[in-house]
């Protein structure tokens, strides 16, 4: 049964919007012509590559529903539609809260152990009594329920791990060559050139998109997630967290959570940002003044402050009215909603003053002082003439601070106003980290994992917002 | 020590890299004599300044100089290392630029600024004027000389209280003070040589006369050499020995100014002196250059003007033109001369004929096959075909009895200076103060004045795009500064404003036809889309664009063309007048007058109302029936455009008129120089607001502002001074 949590619907919102707004782009030239340049641009492509892999993993956890509960035995679990048709009484459904990606992992989210282990270890990373067959107790690291259960003799591991890693990149370098193979082909249809011809013009980097760079960003992500899959099936390759889960499916599952603040918070502010923003700057007067008092004001009020008080009102608010959320992914995915907004609260009066001195800059354009001068009207100036032209300062704006944001989240969870503890993020990884770092010796993976997805998606994003930038400035544009 | 000072030889410099360089400068040659000014004229896009540039070896960073010798004395500039370069650039060789306000530092003292131009070009010893050497330069032993260095300099510049103003910002100095500043830094180092690019472009005319003025008598002193750039043909007869024009990338002609003046060579030039308007070409239109300069990232073969020419034979296209010398005085790369003076007969008979019969032989050059030229030159023809009708229908419309279609009684538009936490305002900045203006059907009313005397203003203020504070603005007896915002609505379809920039005047994010088509449906004239398509198609037909502009951004047009544009949208609603405010500024003359011609056409075809608002009184001179004279937010002289530019009476206009720098010996006026700037019109003056400036001021103009005097039936002036 589809669960569709408030976020869920924000994100589609945000989908459904980026896909209108690449419609419209797509027809005005002054908006297409820049993005054809950022994807030209190697660097550009490159971390376009990198994001959809994060994109696609984030759209996956938000596919959220209540797992049926099988009365059956666990494999016929996989086949959720054949259950369903076969099964004539009335399913019943657990009130658990799953994503579509928790399914695919699931593997990964029950094969818990009893406390830490390192990555790719066999044995746990502490001491524990155990009992030996012949019943005596010896102190020592025992073997972990999962990781490398399999194997017989604990020497072997080594051999094993080299021997999955180059199955997984056979499979990693079949899937991509399938994907190359599609992608050239579909390239040559649309140019009606052979394939040859569309693969060696590829291969020597003639093409005007870098569809070189592509493949070979392709290749390495494919390679990295087929050899990661692979290995992950036996062993918990980022190691195991101090409840014994893997830290491996809480850096995936985090994926949603830095997405979901670094886009969700730029769409709440954007209306504001946006329609205050051009209001001050375009009526002047007595509206400027009273929009500009207010981003004044609210920009003077310490950001972390508000956001602490806001997160504090909120759990009171949960606490009191427990009955109101049926399961605590509903409260978690509430406190990321109010953690957004807040954060969107505290973060738009940047744009919106920036805006405010653009369209201030615009209403004397003479343009702006034709179209009056035909007596179009203000909300029709504002639509047509100023808002097409501020445009890219919003579209900047929003790559700029994305992978602020995503960092922001981090520093939050930190200090314990940020997600929901039960909810996974970077934040959060970061934060239990603390801890463990402490110990001697010292538990680095949680952190080191963090801090490696996290880096690879906020690089990805800086390099696309740098590109974006290049091409949507003006000034960078003229000299080109 | 030879004559020459500067002797460049086969200079050609690139710009940009990759498969399509801008060859920005092909193969210059020019000489420039100690003391003299050679002018470096033509229209933008012709390379001038980049020729600037790559004499003082200041190419933007993707230029390069890729041969040729520019030899300043004995030395040789190309080959010299940078670091003694550095001591050539502001010592012997020193430039000033166009723009005065972007040319100085805003955070630092002018004083300061021209310091350290002092501090590093201060020669050990400038005893004889001869060149010192190059590296042996001494720093000055103290502050104080310096100092009084700079204060010399400023003076020498004519830069009142010089002391004083040394310690001031740039922001405190108006345009021309800016200017003077310029040259003051220029000077600082004596230079041999002195590259002024453009210097007065950006200067009123009052202002430009004084800044060229200075620069001749620093000349006569210091016997520097000077290079001019410029585009105004008036400029260069004024003030050069010698001129050298440049088109495309070329100098195509060089003469001294009296034989170019007297006969220019080069059909280019020719033309370009053909396109200024002046009154004595009212009666017809004006002639153009169909198309445009080319691209300068093509490799050429023949004649660069070929494609333009009027009088182009297959021989120019075929191979490199070489020079030829008409007389002692000028040469030129056009093959016309290429069998001598019995050629030269020949071409100048020609030449009367292309007068003659201008429209046959522009739709020739029309179905040349260049699409880039195509557009404009089309419009050539549709404007030279129309002409005549045009002529006749204006001869009637210039009748001067009739009712006034616009009346401003006492405009005013003030402006409240607020200060302080509250904002209370301290005063008005009155940038109009009671303006009357008639503007009769049909004719065109010339608003003159130097900027920021509020010429602008009122052409806002009477389409209610700045609110007026006081006074009437009469449209057909209806006061449009009364109604409320929304029934102003229903005047928009009659009142429209073209603007100055071309470039600015359109949203770079709509297409040509929804610009256009935008009057049409925000007033709801025409309703349907395909409707208001046809007749958007319609309207670009007849200012010359054609229909397949619908689908194009402005980006994609010149300035020439955008400007069409432009008139297109405010005819689009209808409209009985038009504010033009200053549309053909931002121009070249010779685009200038492609759109002149237009206007005019389009007066006598719809019957078109202009308030034209202009600063270039020869655009006054072509087209205007009546003009008024603007200073400080005031009226101070109006008539008809005859009584006001042939007898002007008050001492501004006069002054103004006398500015103009005129190309005929003969029409150039002994030029009455005024001090200073225009004051603030936050504090004007008491009494008559030009008292300060005055030639002829007396002690009762401080008094009282002067009443008008009637002069003639058509004439009026506000001065005390003027004895009926």
């Amino acid at each position: 049964m589809p669960v569709i949590l408030i976020t869920d619907a924000l994100i589609f919102l945000l989908i459904a919007v980026a896909i209108a707004f690449g419609l419209y782009a797509a027809r005005h030239e002054h908006l297409r012509g820049p993005w054809r340049q950022v994807g030209r641009s190697p660097v550009g492509v490159a971390a376009l590559v990198v994001i959809v892999f994060y994109v696609g993993i984030g759209l996956l956890d938000s596919l959220h529903f209540h797992p049926l509960i099988e009365p059956m035995a666990p494999a016929d679990l996989t086949d959720q539609r054949t259950d369903q048709r076969t099964d004539q009484q009335a399913p019943t459904y657990s009130t658990q809260v799953i994503s579509v990606l928790d399914r695919w992992l699931s593997g990964l989210r029950e094969r818990q152990e009893k406390t830490f282990s390192a990555p790719f270890a066999i044995q746990l990373f502490v001491k524990e009594a155990i009992e030996q067959p012949d019943g005596s107790l010896i102190r020592g690291y025992p073997r972990l329920e999962y990781g490398g259960a399999h194997l017989a003799d604990p020497a072997q591991r080594d051999l094993d791990i080299l021997l999955r890693g180059l199955f997984g990149m056979v499979k990693g370098l079949i899937a991509w060559t399938a994907v190359m193979t599609i992608l050239i082909a579909l390239r040559a249809w649309h140019r009606q050139q052979s394939f040859n011809d569309s693969a060696s013009r590829i291969w020597r980097g003639e093409t005007k998109t870098p569809w070189r760079t592509v493949l070979i960003t392709l290749a390495l992500m494919l390679v990295l997630s087929f050899v990661a899959a692979e290995l992950a099936a036996k062993y918990h390759i980022l190691g195991t967290d101090k409840v014994g889960e893997d830290v491996f499916y809480q850096s995936l599952k985090s994926i949603r959570t830095g997405l979901v603040i670094g886009t969700l918070t730029t769409l709440v502010m954007l209306p504001a940002a946006v329609i205050l923003g051009i209001m001050a700057g375009y009526f002047g007067g007595r509206t400027d003044d009273v929009i500009q008092y207010l981003y004044t004001t609210l920009s003077s009020i310490p950001g972390v402050l508000l956001i602490a008080a806001a997160i504090l009102m909120l759990q009171v608010y949960m606490t009191n009215h427990a009955d109101q959320f049926q399961s605590l992914v509903e409260r978690a995915d509430l406190r990321l909603l109010f953690l957004c907004i807040i954060l969107g609260v505290t973060s738009w009066t940047g744009l919106c003053r920036l805006l405010r001195g653009e369209s201030l800059k615009l209403r004397e354009a003479d343009y702006v002082q034709a179209a009056r001068s035909l007596g179009v009207r203000h909300s029709t100036a504002i639509a047509r003439h100023i808002l097409p032209n501020v445009l890219h300062i919003v579209m900047i704006t929003v790559v700029l601070d994305f992978s602020g944001l995503v960092l922001a989240e981090a520093v939050l969870s930190y200090v314990n106003i940020g997600v929901d503890p039960t909810m996974n993020s970077w934040g959060n990884m970061i934060n239990s980290a603390r801890l463990e770092l402490a110990r001697d010796p010292m538990v680095w993976w949680s952190l080191a994992a963090a801090f490696v997805f996290m880096f690879t998606l906020v690089l990805a994003a800086n390099l696309l917002a740098d590109v974006v930038r290049d091409a949507f400035d003006p000034r960078l544009r003229g000299a080109s | 020590m030879s004559d020459v000072l500067l002797h460049v030889s086969n200079l050609t410099a690139e710009l940009g890299n990759g498969e399509r360089p801008l060859r920005v400068c092909d193969g210059i040659d020019f000489s420039i004599r100690r003391g003299e000014t050679l002018a470096l004229l033509g229209e933008s896009g012709c390379g001038k300044s980049m020729t600037a540039l790559t004499l003082m070896r200041l190419l933007p960073l993707s230029g390069r100089i890729v041969g040729g010798s520019v030899q300043l004395d004995d030395s040789e500039l190309l080959s010299l290392p940078e670091r003694e370069m550095r001591g050539v650039r502001g010592g012997r060789m020193a430039m000033i630029f166009q723009e005065p306000q972007t040319s100085l530092n805003p955070v630092l003292k002018v004083g300061d600024q021209i310091a350290e131009a002092v501090r590093l070009h201060k020669p050990a010893s400038n005893a004889q004027g001869a060149s010192p050497p190059l590296l042996k330069r001494r720093l000055f032993s103290g502050e104080a000389e310096v100092a009084e260095r700079v204060v010399e300099l400023l003076r020498a510049v004519g830069i009142p209280d010089p002391a004083r103003r040394a310690g001031e910002f740039p922001h405190q100095l108006s345009g021309g003070m800016k200017q003077r500043v310029m040259i003051a830094m220029a000077l600082a180092g004596d230079p041999e040589l002195l590259i002024a690019d453009e210097p007065t472009t950006a200067l009123d005319v009052t202002i430009q006369a004084q800044v060229l003025q200075l620069l001749k008598g620093l000349q006569a002193q210091t016997g520097m050499a000077v290079l001019l750039i410029t585009h105004d043909l008036g400029v260069v007869a004024e003030t050069a020995d010698r001129l050298a024009v440049m088109y495309a990338g070329q100098i195509v002609e060089q003469a001294s100014v009296d034989a170019f003046f007297a006969a220019p060579a080069h059909p280019y030039s020719r033309k370009l002196m053909e396109s200024v308007p002046s009154a004595s070409k009212r009666r017809g239109e004006l002639a153009v250059i169909p198309g445009r300069v080319p691209p300068l990232d093509q490799p050429f073969t023949g004649c660069r003007f070929a494609d333009r020419c009027s009088q182009v034979m297959p021989a120019c296209r075929e191979a490199p033109i070489a020079w030829f010398q008409p007389n002692l005085e000028q040469s030129v790369r056009c093959l016309l001369w290429a069998e001598g003076p019995a050629r030269l007969q020949r071409a100048s008979a020609a030449v009367g004929v292309v007068e003659s019969s201008a429209s046959s032989l522009r739709l020739e050059t029309a179905t040349a096959p260049r699409s880039a030229t195509g557009l404009e030159s089309e419009a050539e023809a549709l404007d030279a075909a129309r002409l005549d009708a045009a002529s006749a229908l204006s001869r009637s419309a210039a009748a001067p009895e009739g009712h006034a279609l616009l009346a401003t009684d006492g405009l005013e538009v003030h402006f409240p200076i607020q200060r302080g936490l509250f904002r209370s305002t301290v005063g008005h900045l009155k940038a109009v103060d009671g303006v009357d203006l008639r503007l009769q059907a049909g004719q065109t009313l010339a608003l003159v004045g130097e900027s920021g005397c509020g010429k602008t203003t009122v052409g806002k203020a009477i389409l209610r795009l700045e609110p007026p504070t006081g006074g009437t603005v009469r449209y057909n007896g209806v006061d449009l500064a009364a109604i409320r915002a929304g029934q102003m609505r229903r005047y928009r379809k009659d009142l429209q404003i073209i603007f100055q920039d071309p470039f600015a005047s359109m949203n770079p994010r709509m297409l040509v036809g929804d610009i256009v088509g935008e009057g049409l449906q925000s007033l709801g004239l025409e309703k349907g889309r395909a409707a208001r398509r046809r007749r958007v198609a319609m309207l670009l037909e007849q200012v010359g664009i054609g229909e397949q502009a619908m689908e194009r951004y402005p980006h994609e047009f010149s300035g020439g063309q955008r400007q069409r544009i432009c008139i297109a949208r405010a005819l689009a609603v209808d409209p009985k007048l038009i504010v033009c405010d200053e549309p053909t500024s931002a121009l070249d003359v010779s685009v200038q007058a492609q759109i002149l011609n237009l206007l005019k056409r389009l007066q006598d075809e719809l019957g078109l109302s202009y308030l034209f608002i202009t600063h270039d009184i020869s655009v006054v001179a072509y087209l205007a029936h009546e003009v008024a004279v603007m200073y400080l937010g005031r009226i101070v002289e109006q008539g008809t455009a005859a009584e006001v530019l042939d007898a002007p009476r008050h001492p501004y206009t006069q002054a103004l008129l006398s500015a103009v720098p005129m190309m005929d010996k003969a029409e150039r006026r002994q030029i009455i120089r005024l001090e200073g700037d225009m004051p603030s019109p936050a504090a004007p003056p008491t009494g008559c607001h030009f008292h300060p400036r005055c030639p002829q001021a007396i002690a009762d103009c401080a008094l009282a502002y002067p009443q008008p005097v009637q002069l003639s039936k058509t004439q009026s002036a506000r001065c005390l001074r003027i004895e009926v």
